[in-house]
Parts: C-alpha cells; sequence; structure tokens
C-alpha cells in the first residue's frame, strides 16, 4: 500500500522586496509556470494542487477559492494548507500524500508571499495567545533572541559564531540567481574580514540582543511550485526524479512557554524519525546537501547540533572549520537559505526544490560538486514546530 | 480504492456565544471521537485540523489546538477549509502507506468574529470589496440567477427552509429547534433580497472530530467502520462573472467521479439519505441538480415532490442541515458524522431506517466554488 513519490518539476521566482508589477494571483502563476516548464507538462496533466500561504500577510481569505485563475485550479480539485513558517513543506507533505494515497499521480504545490503588502511582525503577533503572550512576547525576532542568548550562554558560544552563519549565507546566495539578497560588496574579503566587519559595524543595527540585522532573514515577495509523481509516471517525466525518501514534522507546542530553548527538541524528533525511516545512522556522512529552513543565523549553529550532525555545543566548530561550504563535506543551503530570501509561505517549498533539483543534477551556479545521491529539506515556524523531507536519486525499497 | 473508513465520531453541541476557548471545544470534539470509537490517543498515528486565520483572529490559527488535539509527537498539518476538505487529507494520509488511521478535528467560534467582514475578505480586494460583497449578498446574487434561469420562486427556497428546521428539531445537538412554516419564511426579516432570515444560515460555535482509519487499522478500534465508497473534491472559477452560478459543474463533475468510485448510476434510488452544504436554503436545490438527484433546472421539482423529506425517496439534511447550526469549517464533517450515525442506525428520532448508503458534502469559497463530496456506506 502506498505509491512511492518523486519530486519531476520546480519553479520559483526572483526574491524582491516589493513586487508591485503584479498582484498575488500573477505572482503564483510565475511560479506555476516555471514549474510547468521545467517538468516538460502543461496544466492539463496537473491532477490535483495544494497551496498555502499565510492569511493575514495579505489580508486574502479562501486563498485557495481566490487563486484558482492563476494556479491553474479551475476545474481541478484543490485545497490549501498552511501552518505559519512550516507552511511550504506542509504544502509539499500533502502534495506527497495525494500521491502516496494512489488516488492522484501529478500534483502540483503552491507556496506564496507578498509580504510587501503585510505588517510581518505585526500579523505574526497575532498567532499567539490574546491574553497571556501578545502582551509579552510575540512576533518573530523577540523567540529567536531569546534563543539565542540562551544558546550562547550554555555553550560559550560568540557573536562572531552568529556573524559566521551570515557569511556563509550571503555568500552563497551570489551563486544563486533567484535569491533576493545579493550581497555584491562582500565578493572577494576573505570570511574572517566579513565576520569583523559585521560584528563592529555601527551600520549594523542591532535589533534584539544578540541578533543584528545581518542575523537576519529578508521580508521577501516571491513564490514557488513543485511537482510531485507516483512512481507510475516519475520516471517519464524526468529523467533523474528526486525521490522521496521518508518525511516527516512535530508540531508540538502551543504556548511559547512550553518551549525549551535549551534544544529544538521538535527539529531533533522529526529528523530522527526521517533518519529512522531512511536508515541512516550517520547523517553528517551519509548526507550530502543540504537546505534547512534557518530564518536566522544561530539556528546554523544549534539547530545543526539537533539534527545530530555534531555533538552538542559544536556548532561553531563544523562552521568554522568549513564543513557545511559549499566545498565542505556536508554544504548547507547552497541557495543562500531563508536568510537570502524569505517569502514566509514560499519558503519551506523552496527548501524542497531546491534540494531536489541539487539531486536532479540541474541546480545550475549553485549545484554542489559532488555526487548528490541524499539532500534534506526542512521548514521551520509556527511554535518552534519542525517540518523534514528527505529526497534522493535511487528510487526508495 | 483501497478499503478506508470511519470509525468513530464526536462534536459538541452546536450553539452561540460559547464560552469555552478554540482548545477547549478542540479538546471536547477529539474526546469524544476517540470514546466513540473505543481508542486512546496512541490508537491515532497522525492528525489533521482544520481552522480559518480569518474566522480565529489569529494567525496560524492552528497554533492555538495542536495540543487539544492530541497532536504531540505525532505528525500533524492543517486544512483552511471546510472539514469537507480536511476529511480528504484526512483519509490521503491513512491510504498513504505512512500511517494507518488519522484524527481530523475542526472548529470555529462564528459569534467572536463578524461574519461580513470575513467574508468579504474572501473577494477581489481592488475591484470588489468596497461594494460591501460577502457571503450572503453573493448568495442572494446566486438565488436570483437560479429562480431566473430555472423558474425557480422564493417559496420553493422556503421549502427547502421549512423542511430542514422540522428535521433540526429531532437533533439534540442542533442550535436551532424551531418548526416553521412556508408563511413563517416569507414573513421573515429580509436580509439580501431575495434571501430572508430563514434562508440563511445562523453563526454558530462548536468542534467536531472523525477518526478514519484503513483496513489495517480498524481492529484497534471497537466500531464497526463506515467505509468511504468513494470521494472527490473540485473547484469551479473564481471569478462569479466566469461561472454559471445558476448550475454547479464542479459538483457534477466531482459527484460523477465519486460515484463512479462508489458505483452509483442512480444515485436519488441507490442512496438512502444525503447531508448537504445549505449554507443558504436555495442552495440545497442546486446541489440537488449537481449531484444529479434531479434533471437540470428542476431542483425546486425535487423538493415540491417530498422526495427530500424524512419519508422521502431519499431523505436530505436529516441532522437540519446548515440552516440548523452553521458551524463554518466544522460544517463538512458535521455531514460526514450525521451520515455516520445514520449508516450506524445510531441517529435517535431522526433515524432513517435500513440506511445503508449516503453522501456528504461540504463547500468552500463565494456561492459554494469547491466541492467536496464523499460516498459512505455501512
Amino acid at each position: 500500500m502506498g505509491k512511492k513519490v518523486a519530486v519531476v518539476g520546480f519553479g520559483q521566482t526572483k526574491g524582491r522586496s516589493s513586487r508591485k508589477d503584479v498582484n498575488g494571483v500573477e505572482l503564483i502563476n510565475e511560479a506555476v509556470v516555471a514549474a510547468l516548464a521545467d517538468a516538460e507538462l502543461t496544466i492539463d496533466d496537473i491532477d490535483a494542487i495544494v497551496i498555502g500561504n499565510m492569511d493575514h500577510f495579505e489580508g486574502i481569505n479562501y486563498v485557495d477559492s481566490w487563486s484558482v485563475e492563476g494556479s491553474g485550479g479551475v476545474m481541478k480539485p484543490i485545497f490549501k494548507v498552511t501552518t505559519g513558517g512550516t507552511t511550504g513543506t506542509t504544502v509539499a507533505m500533502c502534495a506527497y500524500y495525494h500521491v502516496a494515497s494512489g488516488m492522484f499521480d501529478r500534483v502540483l504545490a503552491i507556496g506564496w508571499e507578498k509580504n510587501s503588502e503585510s505588517d510581518t511582525t505585526g500579523a505574526i503577533i497575532t498567532a499567539f495567545d490574546p491574553v497571556w503572550e501578545r502582551p509579552n512576547l510575540g512576533g518573530a525576532i523577540a523567540g529567536l533572541a531569546l534563543e539565542a542568548s540562551k544558546y550562547m550562554t550554555n555553550y560559550g558560544v560568540t557573536e562572531r559564531d552568529g556573524a559566521r552563519v551570515a557569511v556563509r549565507e550571503r555568500l552563497h546566495a551570489l551563486n544563486n540567481p533567484y535569491a533576493h539578497l545579493h550581497q555584491e560588496w562582500m565578493k572577494g574579503l576573505a570570511v574572517d574580514q566579513l565576520v569583523d566587519l559585521l560584528v563592529t559595524s555601527e551600520q549594523n543595527q542591532v535589533l534584539a540582543f544578540p541578533l543584528r540585522m545581518s542575523d537576519m532573514c529578508p521580508r521577501t515577495d516571491g513564490s514557488a511550485a513543485v511537482i510531485f509523481a507516483s512512481e507510475d509516471v516519475a520516471e517519464k517525466i524526468a529523467p533523474v526524479p528526486a525521490w522521496v525518501h521518508a518525511t516527516a514534522n512535530r508540531h508540538n507546542f502551543s504556548l511559547a512557554g512550553d518551549v525549551d530553548m535549551d534544544r529544538n527538541t521538535t527539529m531533533a524528533a522529526a529528523s530522527k524519525a526521517v533518519f529512522e525511516k531512511a536508515g541512516i545512522k550517520e547523517p553528517l556522512k551519509e548526507i550530502d546537501v543540504c537546505e534547512l529552513y534557518m530564518p536566522y543565523s544561530y539556528a546554523g549553529l544549534k539547530w545543526m547540533e539537533d539534527f545530530g550532525f555534531c555533538a552538542y555545543g559544536e556548532g561553531p566548530k563544523l562552521l568554522w572549520d568549513g564543513v557545511t561550504d559549499m566545498d565542505g563535506e556536508l554544504p548547507v543551503n547552497p541557495s543562500g537559505g531563508v536568510m537570502s530570501s524569505n517569502a514566509i509561505g514560499a519558503t519551506a517549498l523552496i527548501r524542497v526544490g531546491e534540494a531536489a533539483i541539487q539531486v536532479m543534477g540541474k541546480a545550475g551556479t549553485r549545484q554542489v560538486q559532488r555526487d548528490v545521491n541524499l539532500a534534506f529539506a526542512t521548514g521551520f515556524g509556527g511554535c518552534y514546530w519542525a517540518d523534514v523531507m528527505l529526497l534522493g536519486k535511487k528510487k526508495p525499497a | 480504492m483501497e478499503k478506508v473508513g470511519i470509525v468513530g465520531v464526536g462534536q459538541t453541541k452546536y450553539e452561540r456565544k460559547k464560552e469555552d476557548t478554540f482548545a477547549e471545544l478542540v479538546f471536547e470534539a477529539t474526546t469524544a471521537a476517540l470514546a466513540d470509537a473505543g481508542a486512546e490517543i496512541g490508537d491515532i498515528d497522525n492528525v489533521v485540523t482544520v481552522s480559518n486565520d480569518f474566522w480565529d483572529g489569529r494567525t496560524i490559527s492552528s497554533m492555538a489546538v495542536q495540543d487539544a488535539a492530541g497532536s504531540y509527537n505525532k505528525d500533524v498539518s492543517c486544512v483552511e477549509g471546510d472539514g469537507v476538505f480536511g476529511a480528504m487529507y484526512g483519509m490521503m494520509r491513512a491510504l498513504s502507506g505512512s500511517f494507518d488511521t488519522t484524527l481530523v478535528v475542526a472548529h470555529v467560534k462564528g459569534s467572536e468574529g463578524n461574519m461580513n467582514l470575513i467574508t468579504n475578505a474572501m473577494f477581489d480586494p481592488i475591484y470588489q470589496r468596497q461594494i460591501g460583497i460577502d457571503a450572503t449578498s453573493s448568495a442572494a446574487l446566486q438565488a436570483r440567477r437560479y429562480m431566473e434561469k430555472t423558474g425557480a420562486t422564493e417559496e420553493d427556497f422556503a421549502r427547502v427552509s421549512v423542511k430542514n428546521h422540522s428535521n433540526g428539531v429531532n437533533n439534540p445537538l442542533a442550535q436551532i429547534r424551531k418548526k416553521i412554516t412556508i408563511d413563517d419564511v416569507m414573513k421573515s426579516r429580509k436580509i439580501s433580497e431575495p434571501l430572508k432570515l430563514f434562508d440563511c444560515s445562523p453563526i454558530t460555535d462548536g468542534a467536531a472530530a472523525i477518526v478514519i482509519s484503513n483496513a489495517k487499522g480498524v481492529k484497534r478500534f471497537k466500531k464497526d467502520p463506515i467505509w468511504i465508497l468513494g470521494a472527490s473534491h473540485l473547484s469551479d472559477s473564481y471569478t462569479l462573472g466566469y461561472r454559471d452560478l445558476a448550475y454547479p459543474r464542479a459538483l457534477e463533475a466531482a459527484s460523477k467521479k465519486a460515484y463512479a468510485m462508489a458505483g452509483i448510476t442512480d444515485p436519488l434510488k441507490q442512496l438512502d439519505v444525503a447531508e448537504l452544504a445549505d449554507a443558504y436554503s436555495y442552495m440545497e436545490l442546486l446541489w440537488y441538480e449537481g449531484l444529479g438527484l434531479s434533471p437540470k433546472g428542476k431542483g425546486a421539482e425535487l423538493i415540491r415532490s417530498g422526495a427530500t423529506g424524512m419519508d422521502g425517496e431519499l431523505p436530505v439534511n436529516p441532522s437540519g442541515g446548515l440552516l440548523s447550526a452553521h458551524p463554518v469549517l466544522v460544517a463538512g464533517l458535521a455531514r460526514i458524522i450525521e451520515v455516520t450515525l445514520q449508516l450506524r442506525g445510531e441517529a435517535g428520532d431522526r433515524q432513517i431506517k435500513g440506511a445503508s448508503k449516503a453522501l456528504a458534502h461540504g463547500i468552500n469559497g463565494p456561492c459554494g466554488q469547491a466541492h467536496g463530496v464523499f460516498v459512505l456506506g455501512s
């Protein structure tokens, strides 16, 4: 029971601060058209659609209904799934289960956001309990600053360590034509010099200690679409499909006060479940590339420990040793990651799409220089929620 | 399709202005569904919640109910739309090979929001919202167009309302339990021409949950499963002007697919009971046509014939339908729950004797843009 499923196409828009030239439906259409072209399919080949974003960012209710004339959903099965920051992976998983159920052969997953039409933090604050939490710990930055401070205290981590993550992500983004932030000024400077600049520059404003502007993701307008296909058709559509080896999520918390600030327990539990399903014992050795939803720099240290890529407190060493750079043992975020583009509802789906094109060998200037057998993608959001998906070149048994 | 069925159902009472929080409502429905199935939360492999950020006044509305839905350390997702789409996803997950059982739970507190503003927000922000269009005024346009095209009258709409309110009297969980006459409907306050107060469903709070299991999982539960024989969902165009508002072609296509899966060729004869999304009285007539229960343009004749009354050939909305309680989003799950109770023979005073095949239906978007259809059998 249950069909094997693979990614066979991916399309995304260029990340921008404000796409005033298109409305939301047109923005969605750009990604859909790109994904269909990538898979050499037409909308008539698509059996069902799943879409997601966050309602309060654009103020559109029933987005699945509103968008059909751009998504291609007229006279097709379509519904909406949404879970905050994890929306993109939630959409990907939903498309995966559509196909795995045996009910549909080719399913289009769409994630999008026009952050320019919103007050992002204003909207995110309303995710929290109106009585107990909105007045004191709402929004995107405060909780992350708290986590970073705790991590620094626990393991003697410094602001330079955080800045080193930001430097990696922004340098990788220079290879990705779709990334929102292209910090050309970084080209040609040494990593140490860039790190020093980030932690000393007065222009790099502190938002909430220890987080500076450079430690955070941007607000992006963008959309993405990924096509999932069943084992019956996948190899006919794509020469090298990216097979879904395993996927899992954990959304364990409802209140910010429930979150364990010492460890990212949901990311650890979800990735453990996936590694067990896929028979992975040494993730650092066995995985070839990662596209991880890390919305701020310190996630690139602490969460790496929670995935099991290194021991607790050793995230900075892994990073400074260059293990996660493009030419390292485990390249992380060749796309430049979330810190270089964050169109929230699309962001986690872009992680899945980017992981897939690494497997398919279609990542162009950001393709890692090695044989990619396994690629690992994650989503993060809500109340420290985690979604993970493992893609591979070999069709799973 | 492979065998998958419903093994547990639970609902809160449907009321206006409940004092419970979202989490308390979800916990009540979840607990009731587990008790009904003779199960514990450990028997549930994964969870799908159903909620909407506009109705809840919270972004990431599912965040408020993750713990109450029992999803701790389980795979979980959230469908934002009618419960029938939540059930669709829950079923797919139980068929995927990853899970044997899914809990699907939906909640809403209509009384905490402003229906007019919330449904106005589903229309185009630049060209349409400013004219004040919302669920009710767009429904009124659709009702008028249906009258124009088919010759149905306001009295025909009133007949739906009289039937469903009369049925609702027998449903202890219904919000409105009141017998009314055609005259009562015709004389009730105008809401949006031609719709009057008793043509419109009420504002409701409540929650509902179902447990879905594949053939492998059913031995964990004490109740005999009600099997899903067919299931399908489909959306029409969004722009009202692109659609024929007087005929639901998306429902026709969705139901044809579900009937084919279930081996149904003459739905009026082969189905024993149906629960449809009668958010406004006239909608039930349109859905008769889309579902093939009446010929095209003849929905009004079906209600006039009495075929969809409690003693008719195919009783429709024995629960009282949405006209007797309309918890938005929860509605689709409540329809599935009602037909499950009917097929089990547990529907009390509103039991249709010997019901063995049933249909449940839910809608999304303005004027019934998207439809979800389940055919169930004992």
